[in-house]
């Protein structure tokens, strides 16, 4: 197995007197869907938001690619490479797919200093060919004509554009219909086929089954267990979230309390 | 959020066109997806308009609707100087309503540009009179003051988080105020001797150079729209197909050729034409509309800036996720919108001959955001082009000069601000219901 690109250890951080989380180990490799699970209030939110540098941890490592690294805000995750796609998607629907996928990072002709709208509407759709995505029929469709599931492509789809290394999916199926969820999950598979991390945070059992390497399942704020998927079944995994152990797996008796 | 009652009807049109060009190219980028024949791209425009893209649709039907009826009602308000004269009395609204647009796009609104443009415009003015100065200082330190205001009003929307509303309303008030004290006179206004101010709204081309600005601009217009292809072409994407390209230049050539024929025809009268002098010739103001358009219009669809200022106007936390920093976003467009109404401020005092205490408040401004709005432009944010100011600043200067002779009597007045009232409340109509259609 290759090194994790991302390694967090013993992470901990409180809000005033409330400790949401008491001490993380968690990784993630590359070419891997690591799903992230727990209950709510388990500090899954916590945790994302830590390794998205939008919260500053209170203790514990950080490593990425091997070198404990200081996360300070948005911008140096995004510089190492983290992305996040976040649960409302934040997709301006005023905007076509293409505006969109370069939000913030428009590609400006070398001359006249314009935007580059040629260049950039190359790339978007290279970046969507090669994720293989066929439900989109034009990329320069204002994403408010866009139904759930293609605008999670096109958030998706972003990340491809920056080379992320590391990529975050907060619930991308959470509001989606049976055929479109199948759609967004394939994507996820060739997102990390294409050589990233990916980091699955779902609620469904079934989908995490279905398309991660591992499952993180976080305790009141503990790491409960990271184990390899083909490894456990879907009822430990519930016992993990709702428990936080599982037979030999998970917090030993005491530390759970 | 709409998974299928969006597509709606024109359902099986679209997977049509999805799965032939998926069979055609298998492992294609996927591009745009621009209509190659002339009654494709008609159709498509008609779906747009159909889905709540109404666009220029009804300000252009507005306008036709009009002049129509004032047309038929009164002989002499298609002739060619009632025509000249609609152009010229667009200009300070139409001004004023650009800037608007950038307010517009962020779901902002300013109400006190009427007032800060006239206040503006009475620095410029005193700045010519009272100290002599040259035209050109007069402009811009009306522009600037105009700048100045707008910063502390952006700053105070922006950063100390009032509304827009507020904010504007309170200046809306105070700067009538500030304008008595720049004006500063027992006559309670300031008069405008320098000629090149007075041309802001009178001047007009020579016809010659009318002619040369027509061909200059449209030839501009079809260069800049085939590099575009051409850059389109090389990156291998779906590009613009020429047949549609040439019909579109044509009409802007044709329109733009009525319109300067149209400006061009002498109206001097009998003694003006013994003594030589023409009225005849394009107005300066159209030109400086013109190149506002140009520029501003760049600004907007072509620059970092103006793509960024759409992103705040659609989805703020997604720009700010995205590294856009709002806060200056949001305080540049009132810089600009002031800016503009400082200029608009100053064609109104060359019309006027000067600036007066109480110029610009009364409904100034709502007639500049019902132009906005009625060219298409959106009051809840995200949607907007400059040409909106123009269309419907053109579409209200027809109304204001066909009633105000059609309604005599009494209370004309009255009839009149209760049908502009009426107007800018469609045109805010029309907006709520295009916006419903497109959900």
């Amino acid at each position: 197995m290759s090194e994790p690109v991302l390694r967090l250890r013993g992470i901990t951080k409180s809000f005033g007197p409330v400790e949401v989380l008491k001490g993380v180990d968690f990784e993630a490799n590359p070419g891997e869907v690591t799903a992230l699970v727990g209950d709510n209030g388990a500090g899954k939110s916590t945790l994302v938001k830590c390794i998205g540098g939008t919260y500053h941890i209170d203790g514990g490592e950080y490593l990425f690619e091997g070198k404990p690294v200081t996360v300070k805000g948005p911008r140096d995750a995004s510089a190492l490479g983290i992305e996040i796609v976040y649960q409302d998607l934040a997709l301006c629907d005023n905007l076509d797919i293409v505006q969109n996928m370069f939000l913030g990072r428009e590609s400006v002709s070398r001359l006249s200093r314009t935007l580059d709208e040629a260049e950039m509407e190359h790339q978007a759709g290279k970046a969507l060919a090669s994720l293989s995505v066929r439900t989109v029929k034009s990329v320069r469709q204002k994403v408010s004509s866009l139904s759930g599931g293609q605008r999670q492509t096109v958030a998706i789809a972003k990340t491809v554009l920056w080379n992320s290394k590391v990529v975050i999916l907060d619930e991308p199926t959470a509001a989606l219909g049976v055929a479109q969820t199948a759609q967004v999950l394939d994507l996820v598979r060739r997102l990390a086929d294409q050589g990233m991390a990916v980091i699955l945070i779902s609620h469904n059992m079934l989908d995490v089954l279905k398309v991660s390497d591992s499952v993180a399942a976080l305790y009141l704020g503990r790491m409960a267990a990271q184990v390899r998927t083909s490894e456990v079944n879907q009822t430990q995994i519930v016992e993990l979230i709702t428990a936080g152990r599982s037979g030999s797996l998970g917090l030993k008796e005491g530390a759970a309390a | 959020m709409s998974t299928d009652t969006g597509t709606g009807t024109n359902a099986p049109v679209e997977r049509d066109a999805v799965a032939e060009h998926e069979a055609a190219n298998p492992a294609a980028n996927v591009t745009a997806l621009i209509p190659q024949t002339l009654g494709g791209t008609f159709r498509s425009y008609l779906r747009s308009v159909r889905s709540g893209e109404t666009g220029s649709v009804p300000a252009v039907v507005g306008a036709l609707v009009l002049m129509v009826i004032f047309g038929a009602a009164q002989s002499n308000f298609l002739s060619s100087s009632n025509i000249v004269a609609i152009v010229q009395q667009a200009a300070p609204t139409t001004i004023m309503a650009m800037g608007l647009v950038f307010v517009l796009l962020l779901g902002e609104i300013d109400l006190s540009a009427g007032v800060v443009g006239s206040t503006a415009a009475a620095f410029g003015a005193v700045l010519s009179v009272k100290h002599g100065m040259p035209w050109y200082v007069a402009i811009l330190g009306s522009a600037a003051f105009g700048g100045v205001v707008g910063l502390l009003l952006g700053w105070l929307r922006a950063k100390l988080n009032i509304p827009s509303f507020v904010v504007t309303l309170s200046a809306f008030i105070a700067f009538q105020g500030v304008q008595i004290l720049v004006i500063n006179s027992k006559s309670n206004g300031v008069q405008v001797s320098d000629q090149t101010l007075h041309d802001l709204y009178f001047g007009r081309l020579s016809p010659v150079a009318g002619w040369i600005l027509l061909v200059v601009a449209v030839a501009l217009y079809v260069l800049v729209k085939l590099v575009q292809n051409a850059a389109r072409k090389r990156k291998g994407l779906a590009i613009v197909p020429l047949a549609v390209l040439g019909l579109r230049s044509l009409a802007i050539a044709v329109f733009g050729g009525v319109f300067v024929y149209l400006m061009n025809i002498d109206q001097s009268v009998a003694w003006q034409q013994r003594a030589g002098i023409h009225q005849w010739g394009v107005p300066w103001s159209s030109v400086i509309i013109l190149g506002l358009l140009v520029v501003l219009g760049f600004t907007l669809t072509k620059t970092r800036y103006g793509r960024h200022v759409f992103a705040v106007g659609g989805n703020e936390e997604a720009a700010r996720r995205a590294g856009i920093r709002v806060l200056s976003i949001r305080t540049s467009v009132f810089v600009l919108c002031s800016a503009l109404a400082a200029l608009s401020g100053l064609i109104l005092a060359g019309q006027l001959g000067g600036v007066s205490t109480g110029d610009g408040a009364g409904n100034t401004l709502l007639l500049a955001v019902a132009a906005a709005v009625i060219g298409g432009t959106s009051l809840m944010g995200g949607r907007g082009r400059i040409v909106d100011a123009i269309l419907g600043g053109v579409v209200l200067a027809i109304l204001q000069n066909g009633i105000s002779d059609l309604l005599q009597g009494n209370n004309a007045s009255a009839y009149e601000l209760i049908i502009e009232g009426a107007v800018l409340l469609l045109a805010a109509a029309v907006d709520s219901v295009s916006r419903r259609a497109r959900r």
